[in-house]
């Protein structure tokens, strides 16, 4: 369904007003994802998991630029096509309930995400109905404000928003960000029924253990780039983990003890050679003169020049 | 909704405000009433006018103690203080006519001038505000500011000599003074004359309001475009445009009338500058006069009138925000389904 390849997103700002800089926020991210699909994307904060999304649908600031390849149902994904897709077959469900403008009733704004998908207006009443139904919102929802619904409902809102027209491909940005274990595992289960009714669920998220209850697949992202592709049972066995960073972070898990096993990360690297030289325990000469190339290893991929 | 809370917020609110309309009058009368009883403006000498050589000092002394003149300041300002409130504002020195008589006709006649400069000021400074602000740093958007930075420091004043020079004086297209054609009664005129006479200061007096009101709203459209749920929208395929004008409206124009409420005081003062540049007689140019001429119950008159409108337009704005903001209705009324 989705397949990118060697994606990077920079930045250009101007410092003291004179000197222009370039960021690079993301690069070296491959990542695909295939139909009935729930691909995790699991990354520390600050590793440009909410930028992903956002160059997925084209919605980055202006100053931003964009490269790398990226195609969507086997055609490249142009600026172009994106923003006549955006809404329609890729549908973001955003983070919080901040997302929904404070000042129009939930009814609405559903109504509109449904017209702009590219639902009529004489069958929109209907469909948002049926959304409502479908993540179990009563009819009085519709009248209220975004302030009035609870956590759980605001996460119902928003997939409801997100998945009221026909999109195929669903973003859902970091989707049990601050919810309580069962609020958590309920908006999770959405995801599940919309992979199993045949959508492609890009699921970008810092919360392994979350991720992990409901993906088939699990990309590790480190500082902008891939380091891992690995399917999710890959991480019941600690052995079946292939890059340094992987293992690390499953040894960091709550149910592993919160092993550290990694140096922290002192600075980023923007040198040449693997991102994570300065922290990995496995370094040598090698990791300093070249980025590792991405590649296969058994079901996954992997980014390191010792895997 | 909780129904009946809601009215019991809307009820202790309005009580509230009362409460301080009724503070705010009482402390500006004071003010004022020290003001003008320190100033060298003497009664006696403003009324008598003209005719002020032929009153001896013993006729001035009679005059003087039977206003009252001769009492202390404390005891005058009460018995000023106890007329007022039962509405007695006195009797104008330079129109010999009630006070509130005076203020009442001269405001119609500010009034549809005031209300014209507010309503276009108003619509142009919000639409200009919105487009600025949704193609920010476009040609658009830096024309726009240049003409708003340009006009917010223009005195009017000067704006309106212009105008005059240009569309009456070389162009003749509109009256050089006046609220209606010289020689005619106010009642006399037709509305069109009246418009006609009307035109040239209400342009000018909103050419500078669009300025503020510009701005801001360029601010809040910005601030819009790049909330959360503008980021949403954008990702469901709307537009730029269709953020604007249709996701971020209502957040972007609640402010937006509040600012321009507010912004009555700032009327009224340009109102003052723009009817002395056109000789429109409203209750500016009678303010003016009033200064000018020593008319003190019309000058405190007008002082607690404007009081009052000024609070008027802040108690509006107020009002709005509570009828129209459902994130305020909560605090007011308490009521969460």
């Amino acid at each position: 369904m989705l397949d990118i390849r060697d994606l990077s997103v920079s930045f250009t700002s101007y410092s003291f007003g004179l000197k222009r800089m370039e960021v690079c926020v993301v690069r070296g991210l491959d990542l695909s994802i295939a139909p009935g699909q729930i691909m995790a994307v699991i990354g520390q904060s600050g590793a440009g998991k909410s930028l992903l999304a956002h160059a997925l649908l084209g919605i980055l600031p202006r100053n931003a630029r964009v490269e790398g390849q990226m195609s969507f149902k086997g055609k490249p994904l142009t600026p172009y096509r994106l923003s006549a897709l955006r809404g329609r077959e890729i549908a973001l469900i955003p983070q919080s309930v901040t997302a929904l403008n404070p000042l129009l009733r939930v009814g609405g704004q559903v109504t509109r995400a449904a017209l702009l998908s590219g639902i009529s207006k004489k069958e929109a009443p209907a469909t948002v109905r049926q959304a409502f139904v479908r993540y179990l919102l009563p009819k009085g929802v519709a009248a209220w404000f975004p302030r009035q619904l609870s956590g759980g409902m605001a996460r119902r809102v928003l997939t409801a928003t997100a998945t009221v027209g026909m999109a195929d491909l669903i973003i859902a940005d970091e989707p049990t960000n601050g919810l309580d274990p069962i609020t958590a595992r309920e908006s999770l289960g959405h995801l599940r029924e919309l992979a199993d009714t045949g959508k492609a669920v890009l699921l970008i998220t810092h919360d392994i253990e979350a991720a992990l209850q409901v993906a088939d697949m699990v990309t590790v992202f480190h500082a902008g780039a891939t380091v891992e592709v690995a399917r999710a049972e890959d991480f019941k066995e600690p052995g079946n983990l292939r890059h340094p960073y992987t293992k690390a972070l499953w040894n960091a898990l709550p149910a592993n003890n919160f092993v550290g096993t990694m140096k922290p990360i002192a600075r980023a690297s923007n040198a040449d050679g693997c991102p994570l030289q300065f922290c990995c325990n496995d370094q040598d000469s090698v990791c300093g003169q070249s980025v590792p190339m991405l590649k296969r290893s058994g079901a996954g991929w992997v980014r390191c020049h010792h895997a | 909704m909780n129904n009946q809370s809601t009215h019991q917020g809307i009820a202790g609110f309005l009580l509230l405000k009362m409460l301080r309309l009724l503070l705010l009058v009482a402390a500006v009368a004071t003010l004022s009433f020290v003001l003008v009883s320190s100033s060298p403006v003497d009664p006696v000498d403003a009324y008598v006018g003209a005719a002020m050589l032929k009153v001896s000092p013993e006729q001035h002394e009679i005059i003087a103690h039977h206003w009252g003149l001769d009492k202390p300041p404390a005891e005058r300002f009460f018995s000023w203080a106890r007329q007022i409130a039962s509405g007695d504002f006195g009797v104008s020195t330079i129109f010999n006519e009630p006070v509130l008589s005076v203020i009442c006709k001269r405001f119609v006649t500010s009034f549809w001038l005031m209300a014209l400069a507010w309503s276009i000021s108003g619509a142009i400074g919000f639409g200009l505000g919105m487009s600025a602000g949704a193609w920010e740093d476009t040609l658009l958007d830096r024309a726009i500011r240049l003409y708003a930075y340009t006009m917010a420091s223009t005195p009017i004043f000067w704006v309106g000599m212009l105008m005059l020079m240009t569309f009456s004086v070389s162009l003749g297209w509109t009256p050089v003074c006046c609220a209606w054609p010289l020689g005619l009664s106010a009642e006399q005129a037709t509305f069109w004359q009246r418009l006609h006479h009307l035109l040239l200061p209400a342009i000018t007096l909103s050419l500078t309001g669009i300025a503020q009101i510009t701005l801001h709203t360029r601010e809040k459209t910005i601030a819009a475009l790049r909330s959360d749920y503008a980021v949403f929208a954008h990702a469901q395929g709307e537009t730029t445009a269709g953020i604007v004008f249709r996701r971020a409206l209502r957040n972007v124009a609640l402010p937006a009338v509040t600012l321009q409420f507010a912004s009555l005081g700032e009327l009224f003062g340009g109102a003052v500058l723009a009817e002395q540049v056109f000789a429109y007689p409203g209750l500016g140019r009678t303010t003016v006069e009033a200064g000018i001429r020593g008319d003190i119950p019309l000058l405190l008159g007008i002082v607690l009138f404007s009081t009052i409108f000024v609070f008027t337009g802040n108690f509006m704005a107020d009002l709005i925000y509570q009828l129209v903001d459902p994130r305020i209705q909560k605090t007011a009324g308490g009521a969460s389904p």
